[in-house]
């Protein structure tokens, strides 16, 4: 019998807290250009090395470079950035519209624009996502979706469509691919396979985009998720966004400490990529490559998507209490929309005097957009749907206990 | 008409509503190619093809939150939780998600899922194969929480759940499915042939939710009750001389409160009666009910039989369960007043 030293316990750190700055070569990262690009129909057990490398296409001068360019013509790109310039002058503007009170909560997805915006672009209509908080870009991106009907939400007013019951950010828009966001985490990942498991037992051709947190993953929902995509084969992209931070809760209390969360993926028997979420270009690329095997009974795809959040993780969340303040600065995947932009600019097709008029163009309209919605009201002045409507939608049909309760609200209050 | 078990009625009624409608799917832990542990679903996957009856793996979170995606693409699935004991880690995507989504998208999406499991006891399975939930699913708004007793009533209940638009949690007593079971351990067992509840409609029809049925009309006190309890109570009446009204619930959440209500107002006493355990059971809500509703008719307090409030024991199982002779006395210190 040996005699081993004490035994310890490991609680994981991220390698910066405030006063001091983070290391992040935690991130293991690859040249633009230097992953190989496997065939769409490539076996799920050789993806291994690309859940450990990561998918980048534009190097630091702005050049797309690699196997992975994707096939885009410049009006598409310059489509994308303007989406990612959108989804960022309208977090801006809910900031401080949360501010001046006339929302009650907000949530930003600034620094991680590409990833929605990129991949709304790579599905078609009818394909369905099941989004968390943070994927505000996967409508910001659509021409048949208005930042009214956004607002109104984000207002619980009047005209807002799920009548006040959710909090701002929780939309639903099942018309434009975007499942209602429960606000409980994970859930939605295997709500997901699901959808996409009904429309292979339906012989459609739509597919299914689930989506989830690098914090949640550690839900079981999440494996869930995993092993039942892997079982039926389900066309489903499943997008993990690792922005290194849960609230205060670092990836590596996840379990992303010497690993990758794609990694998850190719274990599970599915493809799996590890991606530069703050590339436009790569995430173009990679959620094609995805929608593709999907629409082709090729299976499911685990995308890690590796990004950084900029912000606090929402308006009741102060993050320099937990991590440096200029951490955003230093994170070496920079910023989606200044890298895009760059290269737009290197291939001709974009210059800075049309990125201001497009930045002032885009804060006029989110302006113009939120004078429009409080039109309608908001809770601070009262103006929501009726007391009465909160006994509806609970069933199909109202039944007597409600109607009981509803006539007491209404006599008695 | 056909003579069938309880096993043989709700394989019927999947059957119906797999070929009446290509929107229903079922699967569950063993329910393909084997036919569910307690056979419910044999044959249905040769006749319906392996994309319609399929297993799963053990999961039943998985099972839940697969089944309320296929609700929000427009599929009706049909799911089974193996024993009601394992329906805990689905838990969440219950409550928070499959009652919730109609309400929280304002209608945007919905689950019309049915999650059949068995339930209750009596059949020497312990603590993990024995437990009546009903409670944790009524307590939850948006859901549908149904119970039959019989054949008849569990085909046409089943087909009412698959076709209804909210989410179902369609229980199971599993004691019931080979025959009805008055309490009595030690005597002969006996078959659903025997009985003209076992006499089953063989197409379409369906029992609609939301309605109690008077199971055994009597004028000196109302039982209410719903599954293996209803068969308990009829043996308590007959062996106690006392002309009990027994209500089979049916659908326990939301409920038939008439009927109850003016069952209560005519006979001026009640006894609830169920399997589950007594605290915080639905026997609480119901008792409730009965008070708010029929408070100047009452004769004698309410009186409730349940479960005791323990985990259901293997060895001493006839001890446990909530038997002719303690819902007897139930009947009769309710009478004494």
């Amino acid at each position: 019998m040996s005699q081993g030293a004490s035994l310890r316990l490991h609680v994981p750190e991220p390698t910066g807290r405030p006063g001091h700055e983070t290391d992040f070569s935690y991130l293991h990262l690859s040249r633009a250009g230097e992953v190989r690009k496997p065939p769409i129909d490539a076996l799920p057990s050789d993806t291994g090395d690309l859940a450990y490398t990561l998918v980048r296409v534009l190097d630091d001068e702005g050049r797309a470079v690699g196997p992975w360019v994707p096939e885009a013509d410049p009006e598409l790109l310059r489509r994308g950035l303007r989406a990612m310039m959108k989804t960022r002058a309208f977090d801006a503007r809910m900031l401080i519209a949360q501010r001046q009170k006339k929302i009650s909560f907000y949530i930003q997805c600034l620094g991680e624009e590409a990833i929605a915006t990129g991949h709304a672009l790579a599905l078609q209509q009818g394909d369905m996502c099941f989004p968390t908080y943070r994927q505000q870009g996967l409508l910001l991106a659509r021409e048949d979706v208005t930042m009214v009907e956004m607002i109104c939400e984000l207002m619980s007013n009047e005209r807002d469509p799920l009548k006040g019951r959710q909090l701002p950010v929780c939309y639903s828009m099942k018309r434009a691919g975007f499942f209602s966001i429960s606000g409980n985490l994970a859930t939605q990942f295997i709500q997901a396979v699901g959808w996409g498991m009904a429309s292979a037992i339906k012989g459609d051709t739509r597919i299914a985009s689930g989506w989830i947190g690098d914090g949640a993953t550690a839900e079981s929902d999440f494996h869930t998720a995993l092993t039942f995509a892997h079982v039926y084969r389900a066309p489903v992209i499943l997008n993990v966004v690792n922005n290194q931070w849960a609230i205060s809760t670092f990836q590596a209390i996840a379990g992303g400490e010497a690993t990758t969360f794609a990694a998850r993926g190719v274990g599970c028997g599915i493809a799996s990529l590890r991606v530069d979420g703050n590339d436009f270009l790569a995430v173009l690329a990679a959620s094609r490559w995805a929608a593709q095997r999907a629409r082709s009974n090729l299976g499911p795809t685990l995308i890690e998507w590796v990004t950084y959040r900029a912000g606090a993780h929402s308006t009741s969340d102060d993050p320099s209490r937990y991590r440096p303040a200029d951490d955003w600065a230093h994170f070496p995947l920079g910023d989606p929309i200044p890298r895009l932009a760059q290269h737009l600019t290197a291939i001709g097709a974009w210059s800075q005097q049309e990125h201001d008029q497009t930045r002032a163009e885009l804060e006029a309209q989110v302006n113009a957009a939120l004078k429009e919605a409080e039109r309608f009201g908001s809770m601070a002045d009262g103006h929501v749907a009726g007391a009465a409507t909160m006994f509806e939608d609970v069933y199909k049909d109202m039944p007597e206990h409600l109607k009981r309760q509803r006539e007491q609200l209404s006599s008695e209050g | 008409m056909a003579s069938m078990t309880m096993i043989q009625a709700l394989r019927s009624a999947m059957d119906v509503m797999l070929e009446r409608d290509d929107n229903v799917i079922i699967y569950g832990q063993d329910v393909g190619y084997f036919g569910g542990v307690f056979r419910c679903t044999e044959g249905l996957q040769a006749k319906y093809g392996r994309s319609r009856v399929f297993d799963a793996p053990i999961n039943e979170g998985g099972i839940v939150g697969s089944a309320i995606g296929m609700g929000a693409y427009g599929l009706r699935p049909v799911v089974e939780v193996q024993f009601a004991d394992y329906v805990y880690p689905a838990y969440d995507q219950i409550v928070s998600e499959a009652a919730r989504l109609r309400y929280r998208s304002a209608g945007d999406f919905t689950a019309p899922i049915t999650i059949r499991m068995p339930c209750g006891g009596g059949i020497y399975g312990g603590q993990t194969h024995s437990q009546s939930p009903e409670v944790l699913f009524t307590h939850v708004c948006g859901l549908r929480t149904v119970m039959p007793s019989n054949p008849r009533d569990a085909k046409g209940l089943l087909i009412a759940s698959i076709e209804n638009d909210d989410p179902v949690i369609f229980l199971e007593p599993k004691r019931l499915y080979n025959g009805p079971f008055d309490g009595h351990h030690d005597r002969p067992l006996v078959s659903w042939s025997a009985h003209p509840l076992g006499e089953v409609p063989e197409g379409y029809y369906t029992v609609p939710l939301e309605s109690a049925t008077v199971f055994r009309p009597g004028a000196d006190l109302t039982v209410i009750s719903y599954g293996t309890m209803v068969f308990v109570s009829e043996a308590a009446a007959q062996e106690t001389g006392i002309d009990a009204e027994i209500i089979d619930l049916r659908s326990l959440w939301p409920l038939d409160l008439e009927t109850l209500v003016a069952s209560v107002k005519k006979t001026g006493r009640c006894v609830i009666v169920h399997e589950a355990t007594r605290t915080s059971g639905f026997g609480a809500e119901l008792a409730a009910l009965v008070q708010e509703h029929c408070f100047h008719y009452l004769e004698a307090p309410i009186g409730r039989v349940a479960g005791w409030d323990t985990p259901y024991p293997h060895a001493q199982e006839w001890a446990y369960f909530p038997g002719p002779a303690r819902v007897g006395a139930a009947f009769r210190r309710a009478m004494e007043n």
